[in-house]
């Protein structure tokens, strides 16, 4: 499945909104987790997975190509951690109580 | 600044106020994001958000795990897991933002 394709389903459940409406309440969930984790922030969303970031120290990486050595600057990258209802459900359990 | 937490009501808010729909039905789209998200991954199909990231479903073989306390060995069952791979651009816009901050030193 594609942005497209949700965008679409979801515009055909709400037939009251506009396909752009749609579009752009799709857009606004997707960038307000990367907004948040750009600011350092959490996102938690109990069911489904919990969005945060993790900070990587700086270390004396190798080009793999040329065996050169580089610096590799600390950094924050973007982690996921699927939530405990969506890990069920990917094994056919019912899911039972979500709290994770 | 110290991190915060956010939440669907957090998401469901930034729809309201993008969209000025009632509060209810903002927080009634958040949610049919994420069940239709979640749906495709239960049907095994990978998830993909255009300059957001991707989710995808990966089989596991089943193996035979140990209890790090006791020793004891355990099966392992085959299973499905997720995982999300960010974008390019995500990762550009987590990492510019938090080192603007000054959170990577």
């Amino acid at each position: 499945m594609i942005r497209s394709e949700l965008i679409q389903i979801i515009a055909e459940e709400n037939p009251r909104l506009s396909q752009r409406d749609v579009e752009r309440v799709v857009n606004t969930v997707f960038d307000e987790i990367v907004e948040a984790m750009a600011r350092g922030d959490r996102v938690e969303l109990r069911g489904f997975g919990a969005f945060s970031v993790k900070y990587r120290d700086g270390r004396i990486g190798r080009n793999p190509r040329t065996g050169e050595a580089v610096e590799v600057e600390p950094k924050a990258v973007p982690f996921f951690k699927t939530g405990k209802l969506l890990r069920d459900r990917l094994n056919d359990g019912d899911g039972g109580d979500d709290d994770e | 600044m110290t991190e915060k937490t956010l939440t669907r009501m957090d998401l469901s808010e930034a729809v309201f106020r993008e969209l000025g729909l009632s509060r209810n039905e903002c927080s009634a789209l958040v949610e049919s994001v994420l069940q239709h998200v979640s749906d495709a991954l239960v049907r095994g199909e990978s998830v993909k958000i255009s300059s957001f990231g991707t989710f995808s479903v990966r089989s596991k073989a089943a193996r035979v795990g140990r209890n790090p306390k006791t020793g004891e060995e355990v099966p392992i069952l085959p299973r499905r897991v997720l995982t999300f791979r960010p974008s390019h651009l995500m990762k550009e816009r987590v990492a510019d933002g938090n080192r603007r901050l000054g959170k990577v030193s």
